[in-house]
């Protein structure tokens, strides 16, 4: 930019955030607020977590506040479980969603029933975060996303931001609710320095309080010809070749869920009756996926006319290969969504 | 040579031969991810857990083991699948992420399976246990003298798996062995701020099972108990558990700043290095320097044709992701 063309008044400051910031900044800021609130989890203390989402809080609220625990996933899980059931709002880590197996009785059967086993006496507001995602070459057992796994389960609320300023605003609502919500974040949108991050993730965020309300998509941007359903790093790759598509003078429509339980139908419905077709693209497992059930959502409402048949992309059925050759062939990404989409375009009714 | 000499000359072979593999994962893992350090880059992507310091772990015990004896270890295998025979060729192939790897490139570095010598690996910690329990029980109902060795951390002994495992192991009397290499640290979080007894050896009483505490990194003492609680294995006694007081030298993986050390803490276990010690030792009780070197050289010399070879290995095929999701 030569020094003529600057802007003669400077835009507002911005605070721009990465995910991981927002996060902690949130915790923070409702752990000031809030007294009943407790973190816990696998270095999470001192260290401020391995993605950076308790930065700071140990030192701001101490060892009492903030517990760094032993691999004990059952355990503490389920302690904080018995937490919320005396008072307290426990938010809990477990790393990475790769590892819920070890303890998924305490979450599925246990965190996610208390309400409907007690006629909704006893509650259970708990927040269990956790990192999903891969792309980095962490293979198999540190790299799976598994939101059709959490979605499915009936109970618990489940969350993921594609930004800044919704993971702050989500994590306000998921901290609020009086249910369990777990609450994942990607690790390509973290914005951990070892880890690469999509620059879209990094937003101006708030310094103060606001929701991002759970069970509510966004529009993230608009377009007439398709509509792209995505969620976490898929959302940028959807914009990112949304923009590619544009250049082709095909307008598409980009959703991002945020809320993967409860969905939020409504928004997605409206969209697909206005542009007619429907790509959903997840990084989860394909069958019985996010997609899966966009694409059921709408067939079964009739919306539409739909123009073509509905689409969707995402991690095939086989675990995630480790070799950067294998991992990159299967992972969803813009130019696979911008392939799609001229297929859709052709394949007219 | 005694066969004990032939022994402790094959530990020292053993830990020079894991050390100077670690020595060139580190460069190799750093390339790509230099000025700015991204995990996803390089010819080595995703977390790296070395296992420098621990190798006296690995040694002592592996010492022991035959072919068809079975090893689970952990995230942090390195040690342990070369002390157990892996081939290193295929193991380092994999680590690249090559089509001659262990898995064609599928697993990586914390997913090692070489059933030519009954070794494998996991990322989730404790997992290994139970496998461990049960392909000693498969030894012992085929009439088989062969043993099992389920490595973990100190960390690990936290974990349900642990406590069901070795309750288990020791209902069946299972000839199996349970070794924790406790290097004092699970990540961040220190042994004594989440365990609640000083030593894990104790743990083994709730089983009725005898617990062993090493309280030196040293082959010797390890390869001692180590000699006890397989022969005991081997001879239908049951179970033992072998806690075994190591040092991680390097960072919980690749990249870690290691904010929670003590300060110097590094500086004075590097000055407890196992592996110099160990020399001394052998010189000191009459080893040849000569032997030790010609002994160095081969480790050496065999890690160095396992990085060639996997980097001249050619990538899978993309396609290839899709094969073996079912045997
Ligand atoms: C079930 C499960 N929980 C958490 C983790 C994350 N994690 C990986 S290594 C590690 C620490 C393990 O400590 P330890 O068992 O002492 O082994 P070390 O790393 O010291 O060799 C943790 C918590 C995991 N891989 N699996
Ligand atoms: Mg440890």
């Amino acid at each position: 930019m030569s020094s003529s063309d600057k802007p003669i008044s400077a835009p507002p400051a911005e605070r721009r955030l990465t995910i991981a910031k927002a996060m902690s900044e949130a915790i923070g800021q409702e752990m000031e607020r809030d007294s009943s609130i407790i973190l816990l989890g696998e270095d999470i203390g001192r260290m401020g977590g391995v993605f950076g989402t308790t930065t700071g809080l140990f030192d701001q609220f101490g060892k009492d506040r903030v517990k760094d625990t032993p691999i004990s996933e059952t355990a503490f899980i389920g302690a904080a479980v018995g937490m919320a059931a005396g008072g307290m709002r426990p938010i809990v880590e477990l790393m990475f969603v790769d590892f819920f197996g070890v303890c998924m009785d305490a979450i599925y059967n246990l965190a996610a029933k208390q309400s409907y086993f007690s006629g909704g006496k006893v509650s259970c507001p708990m927040v269990l975060m956790t990192s999903v995602g891969g792309g980095y070459g962490d293979a198999g057992q540190h790299s799976q996303c598994l939101y059709a796994t959490f979605g499915h389960l009936p109970g618990m609320k489940v969350v993921m931001p594609s930004n800044a300023h919704d993971a702050k605003g989500l994590m306000l609502s998921a901290i609020r609710d009086d249910n369990p919500v777990i609450f994942m974040f990607h690790k390509a949108l973290q914005g951990m320095g070892w880890l690469g991050t999509i620059a879209g993730s990094i937003t101006d965020t708030p310094d103060d309080d606001y929701v991002v309300p759970i069970g509510k998509a966004n529009i993230v941007r608009e377009g007439r010809d398709v509509t792209l359903v995505g969620l976490g790093a898929t959302v940028h790759h959807g914009l990112e070749a949304a923009t590619r598509l544009a250049d082709a003078s095909i307008e598409a429509e980009v959703i991002d869920l945020r809320t993967i339980a409860p969905l939020d139908r409504q928004t997605i419905i409206q969209s697909v009756s206005k542009t007619g077709r429907l790509l959903v693209v997840d990084d989860d497992y394909l069958s019985f996926g996010v997609g899966a059930e966009v694409i059921a959502s709408v067939c079964e409402t009739g919306a539409g006319p739909l123009k073509c048949p509905p689409q969707r992309i995402a991690h095939p059925d086989i675990p995630i290969p480790f070799s950067p050759v294998l991992e990159h062939f299967v992972l969803p990404d813009a130019k696979k969504i911008e392939q799609a989409v001229l297929s859709m375009m052709k394949d007219e009714k | 040579m005694s066969s004990n000499e032939n022994k402790r000359l094959w530990m020292y072979a053993n830990m020079v031969k894991s050390r100077h593999f670690e020595d060139l994962i580190k460069p190799a893992y750093f390339e790509g991810k230099s000025p700015v350090f991204n995990m996803a880059k390089g010819p080595i992507p995703g977390e790296m857990h070395l296992s420098d310091g621990q190798e006296p772990c690995a040694v002592g015990i592996c010492a022991h083991l035959r072919e068809d004896d079975v090893v689970t270890a952990t995230h942090r295998p390195h040690h342990i699948a070369i002390a157990k025979g892996v081939d290193i060729n295929a193991m380092t192939a994999e680590i690249f992420g090559k089509k001659g790897g262990l898995a064609g490139g599928r697993g990586g570095h914390m997913h090692l399976f070489d059933p030519a010598v009954n070794f494998s690996c996991s990322g989730i910690i404790a997992q290994g246990l139970g496998p461990a329990v049960g392909a000693a029980m498969a030894a012992k109902l085929s009439g088989s003298d062969a043993v099992a060795v389920a490595f973990l951390g100190e960390g690990a002994a936290n974990q349900g798996a642990f406590h069901e495992a070795l309750n288990l192991a020791s209902v069946w009397k299972a000839p199996v062995v349970f070794v924790i290499e406790d290097n004092s640290y699970g990540i961040s979080v220190s042994k004594s701020d989440c365990t609640a007894v000083e030593r894990n050896a104790v743990r083994a009483i709730s089983y009725d099972m005898p617990g062993h505490h090493v309280a030196k990194n040293d082959p010797d003492a390890i390869s001692e108990i180590a000699g006890e609680a397989i022969r005991y294995a081997r001879n239908g006694q049951g179970p033992s558990l072998i806690e075994i007081e190591t040092s991680r030298l390097e960072g919980h993986f690749m990249g870690d700043p290691e904010g929670y050390r003590p300060d110097g803490e590094v500086d004075r276990l590097r000055e407890l290095d196992p592996i110099p010690k160990y020399r001394a030792r052998l010189l000191a009780d009459g080893f040849e320097e000569a032997d030790l070197e010609s002994a160095e050289q081969d480790a050496r010399n065999i890690v160095e044709r396992a990085f060639s070879f996997a980097r001249e290995n050619q990538y899978p095929e993309p396609e290839e992701a899709y094969d073996h999701v079912f045997v």
